[in-house]
């Protein structure tokens, strides 16, 4: 009764909402990075909506199914294949005892969430079974899969899931290989220079492949300036330093002024270099379904016009539960 | 002093108490913090106290922005006359100075450092006017530390010498970061000490060792088992230097689950401590005073 892991894929891990309350010891949110893309994929099992899964990144895992159950994948397309045999994402798939599973490489996007009904079995670890590699913590031994290990799965749901049920098109999210990102302006952006401040916002940046759930590098733009200064006490002497401080998530950072770094959920909560701009909540899904070299443009926004993107979000959300609830 | 507040997306506000290091600015920041902490007000998520600034995530469905910003300058101006002081501990960390370990991975990290002709100790002794690597191990485990943040990586304590300015150690970050580091390995960059509580990269100077675990998922350690993170900002370190066969038998405790860390009681007073630094920080607790 266990899903065991022929292959582990390029970096897959157990995933689901994440923790909080633990990021003033530096333990970060972590959870999937493509929040909507893993909801979708347990909705359409009719799972918990939270429930665990795997987050599988770029070349997915192979999987062998010592269990009958139901899969959903959504999120990046990696052609899933069972015994072989192409089946569609975004749609209930049956799995019999003895089936394999493995992913053709992501020929979009970024990240595909694999749900099994009943959810991915562990221990919850201060509130989550999200993996966090940095601290050893959570999903399956605090680290990401590695072939051998055995997966559980947890109480199937009740009523099962229909096969064949699909996510309709228009709930299904695009994955462009360029994309605009909107940020909210702030924390320390006043300490770049007027120019680089503009020009951050008219350059295209790409995806650098130094890339992972801790944070994005980005490369291509123009080195950031930031103003002179005498440096305050405590701060370091590059322009770019501050006292470290604590880092919100999906904010933007630029060491040296050279190549901008966005946090991601497994970030690093705090450190040395000045932020000069936080992704919205609601793009911050957007951001992980970037491949390296992909594009990406900032756009900045002001506070209203985050909180209406982020109603938005969770409008589309509730779209979500509603068509597959 | 007033703080200055920035907003981090929908869902943090950053509020940088002030732009340089100092005890007063941190002092604030755990003020504020641990007040908002007293208050559970519904919609904020986290609370995260830093050097001489914090941070909270709210929700700002629950909580408006607007609101919460509101909220937190009226604790700012209620909080200004309330008295300095905090009811905190002093942990004592063993430290095997200038152990092999660190020395080797110093070693194989050379081309990224300041000085390759040097040892880490050797350049924070230079760029700091001492005359030997033992003189600046006597000045860096001289005065106790002020854990001012946890955090970078889980449980990882930013540390603050708890002497006058001037003589406050400074030593620049590797020219570029190295990926590794031991450990449990204590660390030094810019005015701040660390003790890097994962194995993983890190751009700080390398000083030493302790064989203290200070966070521990498993919470094998006694003294780890309310919370696999030993520190909490406000927390007072003292490092108290080990050598090879005391470094081997408290890694021999660990092993078998008796290790034990010297932890005691302090009510801490900011303008006491201000008035005379020197006086007041040697009247802190600690095993040196049996000796």
């Amino acid at each position: 009764m266990h899903i065991k892991v022929i292959k582990p894929g390029l970096a897959t891990s157990v995933q689901d909402a994440g923790r909080n309350g633990y990021y003033h010891l530096g333990i970060p949110p972590s959870g999937a990075l493509d929040q909507y893309s893993f909801r979708a994929a347990n909705l359409l099992l009719g799972n918990a909506e939270t429930a665990a899964v795997l987050e599988c990144t770029l070349l997915g895992p192979q999987l062998q199914f010592n269990v009958a159950c139901q899969i959903a994948i959504c999120g990046a397309t990696m052609q899933p294949r069972i015994n072989g045999q192409p089946q569609p994402a975004h749609q209930v798939l049956s799995i019999a005892t003895g089936d394999t599973l493995d992913f053709l490489p992501a020929a979009a996007g970024m990240r595909a969430y694999l749900a099994v009904s009943g959810g991915i079995d562990l221990a919850e670890v201060l509130g989550s079974r999200s993996t966090y590699a940095l601290g050893s913590l959570g999903g399956y031994q605090g680290r990401r899969l590695q072939a051998g290990d055995m997966l559980t799965l947890g109480a199937a749901p009740s009523t099962a899931a229909p096969v064949g049920r699909s996510l309709p098109t228009a709930l299904q999210r695009s994955l462009p290989s360029k994309t605009t990102v909107r940020v909210l302006p702030g924390l320390y952006a006043h300490r770049l220079r007027p120019e680089s401040a503009t020009r951050f916002y008219q350059e295209q940046w790409s995806v650098s492949s130094e890339s992972d759930r801790t944070g994005y590098r980005l490369k291509g733009g123009t080195p950031l300036q930031f103003q002179p200064r005498e440096a305050p006490f405590g701060a370091g002497a590059d322009p770019s330093n501050i006292v470290d401080a604590g880092y919100p998530i999906g904010s933007i950072q630029v060491p040296a002024g050279k190549e901008p770094i966005i946090l991601l959920r497994d970030a690093v909560s705090g450190g040395g270099y000045a932020m000069i701009a936080t992704v919205i909540s609601a793009d911050l899904d957007v951001v992980a379904q970037l491949q390296p070299n992909q594009g990406i443009t900032f756009a900045a926004v002001d506070m209203q016009q985050a909180l209406q993107a982020r109603q938005h979000y969770q409008a589309d959300l509730q779209q979500l539960r509603q068509a597959l609830g | 002093m007033s703080i200055r507040y920035t907003f981090g997306g929908d869902e943090f506000l950053f509020a940088e108490v002030s732009e340089s290091m100092s005890l007063p600015a941190c002092f604030t920041s755990m003020a504020i913090t641990g007040q908002l902490r007293q208050l559970q007000i519904p919609g904020i998520m986290e609370i995260c106290p830093a050097n001489a600034s914090f941070q909270l995530r709210f929700d700002p469905d629950i909580l408006p922005a607007e609101q919460l910003l509101q909220q937190l300058q009226q604790l700012e101006q209620s909080l200004a006359d309330s008295p300095q002081i905090l009811d905190t501990r002093l942990v004592e960390i063993p430290v095997w100075y200038n152990d092999p370990w660190t020395r080797e991975v110093g070693a194989r990290f050379r081309q990224r450092h300041q000085d390759p002709q040097a040892t880490d100790l050797e350049y924070a002794a230079r760029v700091n006017g001492f005359a030997s690597v033992e003189a600046f191990i006597a000045a860096h485990c001289g005065a106790p530390w002020f854990v001012s943040m946890v955090g970078f990586v889980a449980g990882l304590p930013f540390l603050y010498q708890m002497v006058e300015r001037q003589q406050q150690l400074q030593v620049p970050k590797y020219l570029s970061p190295r990926t590794a580091t031991p450990r449990q390995t204590i660390g030094h960059g810019g005015c701040f000490a660390c003790i890097y509580s994962v194995e993983g990269a890190g751009g700080y100077q390398m000083f030493g060792i302790t064989p203290a675990p200070i966070y521990d998922p498993a919470q094998s350690q006694p003294y780890l088992a309310d919370s696999m993170v030993l520190f909490r900002p406000g927390d007072i370190v003292r490092f108290k230097p080990i050598q090879q066969q005391q470094y081997e038998e408290a890694i021999q405790a660990v092993a078998d689950g008796s290790f034990q860390l010297d932890i005691f009681p302090v009510r801490f007073s900011l303008p006491e401590f201000l008035a005379n630094p020197q006086a007041y920080q040697q009247s802190l607790p600690g095993t040196h005073h049996a000796h």
